[in-house]
C-alpha cells in the first residue's frame, strides 16, 4: 500500500526540510519505472506519475510530445497502474492527469486501483474547486489525497477556499501559463506564494516553469516545496535517461537543501 | 407574462425560467448533468469575469441596442426565410429555408462574434484570440475585430490552413493574424487546446472568442443568447408567413451554435427540433459522456477516454464534441439527433443548387441531406420544415469541385 501524502509532507515540513516532486509522464519511454527509481533514490520527496491525455490544455510542448510519445506506447492509466504495482516505491506517487481521464473509467474504479498502485495524491488540473467535491470524497475513502492549483490570478477570498479543501499539499502555479521550461522564473512566484502564506493551508509546493537548480533555490527560499515537470521530461526525451534524470535531480535537491 | 423581446421588437410571451426549455443553466452553468466549468484555476477568474460582464450587458438595453444595430446595417439582420418551391413539390412536404448564409461573411458565425467583440471592448481588453476549423468563425472574429478596432489572432490547425487556404487570406486581409497549430491531430480540436493555452498567458487583455456552444460556463449559454436571434427572428417570420409553427425545425451541428439559435426560438413550441450530424463527427448518437474543452457533454473517445478525431466532408462538423445543452435536450427527449454521411450530403448541395439556385455550406447540406432522405417517411408528407440554412457554400465550392471531378 502507498505512503500517505499528507502525513509524509506534514512530517517532512515541521522538520523544516524542503519537498521536492519530480513530475515522469508515465510510458513516454520503456525505462519509465526505472527513471522514478532513479529519481526517488536521488533525493524526490514524492514523485508525480503522467497519466497521458490527448487534450492536455494546461501543458507546453514538451509534456505534450511526452504524452504523445506514451500514448503512442499504448500507455493506459491501467497499465501505469499496473506496472507500478510490481515496484515497491518508498515515496508518495501523485497521479496527475486530466479530468476525462479519471471520469471515464469512473471515480471508483480509478481510485481503487490507482490505491492498489500505491498512489496517495492526485493532481487533475481541470476539475477546478466547484467541480472537484465528487472526486475527492472518492479519492479520500480510498486513501488518495486531492490536490488543488492556486493560480497567479486566484483572488483572496478563492484562495482561502482552495486552500481549505486541498490535501497533501497546495500546488502554487508560478506563472499565467502552461507547463514549459524557462530561463527565468516569473515574477508571479512571490505573489502567489504570499498569497498563500496569508491563509490556513496544507504546505506550498511550486511548479510550471521551475527549470533549473538555481531557480528551484530561488523558490525554495520562498515555499515549502518545488515541483519540476518539463525540464525532467525534457532530458528524457533527448535520451538522458535514468542516469541523466539521477544527475539533474540529485542537483535539484542539493538546491533546495542548499 | 407580456414583456418586450429586446431583440425582435415585438411582445413575447415571458416563461417563467423554471419552466422554460432552454433557459439560463443553474450557477455551475450545468444544462441538467452536462456543462460546468472544468478549466485549470489560471482560467476560473476570466471565466467567472466573463460570466459578470455577459450578465451586466445582456441586461443592459444600451448593449443591446448597438448589437442589433450592428447585425442589422453591417450584418443584413434581419435574414429572410424562404419558400423552396421546386423542392416542396418534388419531396411533397413543405420545406422553408432560414438564410443564414445572406448574412454578412456569409454565415450565422457573425451573429456571435458581434456580441463577444462588443463585450471584449465593455471589458476594457483590447484582444482577441479565436479557434477556427474551416475557417468561417476565424473570417467572422477577425471581421468583427475589424470593425470595432480590436487585435485578432487566429488559431487554426495546420492541416486545416492548408485545407482552407484561401479564408487565411482573408483573415490577414482583414488583419487577423493566423498561428498554425502544429501540435496533437493539428485540427479544429487543437486549435481549440492552442487558444485555451494562449489565454492564460494574456487574460488580462485578451477575450477569448469561442465559436460554438461549448467549452467552460459560460460560453455555451452566452454563445447561443448571442445566436438565437436567428431562432426569435424565425418564429416571428414563420407566423408572418402564416407557415404557423413549422412542424420540423432542422439545424446541422458541428459545436451546435447555429442548431441553439433556431432551436431557442421554437423550444417551446410544438415544433420537432432535429439537428443532423456528420456521421464521422457524430457526438450525441455515437458518443459517450465526457470532459473536454472545458465542459462536460458527449464526446467521441476511444475506451480509455482519449478522445478521437471527428471527420466529415465538411471541416466545420469536425468536431468531436458537441454543445451541453444539446446533450441535455437530448437527454430530456426535447431534440433528437440524427446524421448524415458524405455522399448524401453532396448530392444535397448539388440538388439545393439546381433545383433552388441556391448553393449551401456542407455544414447545412447534412440538414438538408437528412430531410431528403426522411421525406415521406419519417417525415409525413405534408408537413411544413424549417432548415437553418446556416452558410453559404462559397467556401467549399473548390473542394466539391475535386470531389465531383476526382470520382469515377
Ligand atoms: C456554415 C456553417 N454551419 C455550421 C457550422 C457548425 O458550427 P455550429 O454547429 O456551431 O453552428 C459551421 C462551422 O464552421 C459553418 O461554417
Amino acid at each position: 500500500m502507498g505512503i500517505s501524502l499528507s502525513e509524509r509532507f506534514d512530517a517532512l515540513t515541521k522538520e523544516k526540510k524542503k519537498l521536492l516532486i519530480p513530475y515522469i509522464m508515465a510510458g513516454m519511454d520503456d525505462s519509465w519505472l526505472d527513471i522514478v527509481e532513479a529519481v526517488i533514490d536521488a533525493g524526490a520527496d514524492a514523485v508525480e506519475i503522467g497519466l497521458p491525455f490527448s487534450d492536455p490544455i494546461l501543458d507546453g510542448e514538451t509534456i505534450q510530445e511526452a504524452g504523445l510519445l506514451s500514448l503512442a506506447n499504448g500507455t493506459t492509466a491501467f497499465s501505469v497502474f499496473a506496472e507500478l504495482a510490481k515496484r515497491s516505491l518508498q515515496v508518495p506517487l501523485v497521479v496527475m492527469t486530466y479530468y476525462n481521464i479519471v471520469a471515464h473509467s469512473g471515480h471508483e474504479r480509478f481510485a481503487g486501483e490507482a490505491a492498489a498502485a500505491g498512489i496517495t495524491g492526485s493532481i487533475v488540473p481541470d476539475l477546478s474547486l466547484e467541480e472537484v467535491g465528487d472526486w475527492q470524497d472518492v479519492a479520500r475513502s480510498h486513501g488518495i489525497d486531492s490536490v488543488l492549483l492556486v493560480a497567479p490570478s486566484t483572488p483572496h477570498e478563492r484562495t482561502r477556499e482552495i486552500c481549505a479543501r486541498s490535501k497533501g499539499f497546495v500546488y502554487a502555479v508560478a506563472r499565467m501559463g502552461v507547463t514549459g521550461e524557462q530561463g527565468a522564473l516569473s515574477d508571479d512566484v512571490h505573489g502567489v506564494v504570499s498569497k498563500i502564506r496569508a491563509v490556513p493551508s496544507p504546505p506550498i509546493c511550486v511548479g510550471i516553469g521551475v527549470s533549473t537548480p538555481e531557480q528551484a533555490f530561488d523558490v525554495s527560499r520562498e515555499a515549502d516545496g518545488v515541483i519540476v515537470g518539463s525540464a525532467l521530461v525534457r532530458k528524457i526525451l533527448d535520451g538522458e535517461g535514468a542516469q541523466g534524470a539521477h544527475a539533474f535531480v540529485s542537483s535539484l535537491r542539493e538546491a533546495i537543501d542548499r | 407574462m407580456w414583456t418586450m423581446d429586446p431583440l425582435i421588437g415585438v411582445e413575447v410571451e415571458m416563461v417563467d425560467n423554471a419552466e422554460m426549455m432552454m433557459g439560463t443553466p443553474d450557477d455551475d452553468g450545468r444544462f441538467g448533468s452536462f456543462g460546468g466549468r472544468f478549466v485549470p484555476e489560471p482560467l476560473i477568474p476570466a471565466c467567472l469575469e466573463l460570466e459578470a460582464a455577459f450578465k451586466d450587458a445582456w441586461g443592459d438595453p444600451v448593449f443591446v441596442e448597438e448589437y442589433e444595430s450592428i447585425l442589422h446595417d453591417f450584418g443584413g439582420r434581419p435574414t429572410p426565410i424562404t419558400f423552396c418551391r421546386r423542392l416542396s413539390e418534388d419531396l411533397g412536404i413543405s420545406l422553408y429555408l432560414k438564410r443564414e448564409d445572406l448574412a454578412h461573411t456569409g454565415s450565422h458565425k457573425i451573429n456571435n462574434v458581434i456580441g463577444q467583440a462588443l463585450l471584449t471592448r465593455r471589458m476594457g481588453k483590447h484582444k482577441m484570440i479565436a479557434e477556427t476549423g474551416a475557417g468561417q468563425h476565424g473570417v467572422a472574429s477577425a471581421t468583427a475585430a475589424a470593425l470595432l478596432g480590436l487585435e485578432c489572432t487566429v488559431y487554426m490547425g495546420e492541416l486545416d490552413t492548408q485545407r482552407q487556404e484561401l479564408n487565411v487570406f482573408r483573415m490577414e486581409l482583414l488583419g487577423a493574424t493566423v498561428v498554425p497549430v502544429t501540435s496533437g491531430s493539428k485540427t479544429l480540436k487543437d486549435a481549440v487546446n492552442e487558444a485555451m493555452r494562449t489565454w492564460v498567458t494574456q487574460v488580462d487583455d485578451t477575450h477569448y472568442c469561442l465559436g460554438s456552444v461549448m467549452g467552460p460556463h459560460p460560453f455555451p449559454w452566452m454563445v447561443r443568447e448571442f445566436q438565437r436571434v436567428i431562432g426569435d427572428e424565425a418564429a416571428l417570420q414563420s407566423k408572418e408567413l402564416g407557415i404557423g409553427t413549422p412542424d420540423y425545425v432542422v439545424a446541422c451541428i458541428g459545436g451546435g451554435s447555429n442548431a441553439a439559435g433556431m432551436f431557442a426560438g421554437f423550444a417551446d413550441s410544438t415544433a420537432q427540433l432535429i439537428g443532423v450530424e456528420a456521421s464521422g463527427g457524430a457526438a450525441i448518437t455515437s458518443g459517450s459522456p465526457g470532459v473536454l474543452h472545458g465542459m462536460r457533454s458527449q464526446l467521441i473517445q476511444d475506451d480509455q477516454g482519449q478522445i478521437s478525431e471527428a471527420h466529415s466532408i465538411s471541416a466545420g462538423l469536425d468536431y468531436p464534441g458537441i454543445g451541453p445543452e444539446h446533450a441535455h435536450l437530448a437527454d430530456i427527449g426535447r431534440a433528437r439527433y440524427e446524421q448524415a454521411g458524405d455522399d448524401e450530403v453532396l448530392e444535397a448541395l448539388q440538388l439545393l443548387a439546381s433545383r433552388e439556385g441556391i448553393i449551401p455550406a456542407l455544414e447545412p447540406a447534412h440538414g438538408l441531406a437528412w430531410i431528403l432522405r426522411e421525406a415521406g417517411r419519417g417525415i409525413p408528407k405534408g408537413s411544413s420544415v424549417l432548415l437553418n440554412m446556416s452558410g453559404r457554400g462559397d467556401k467549399d465550392v473548390a473542394q466539391v469541385l475535386s470531389i465531383l471531378k476526382g470520382r469515377p
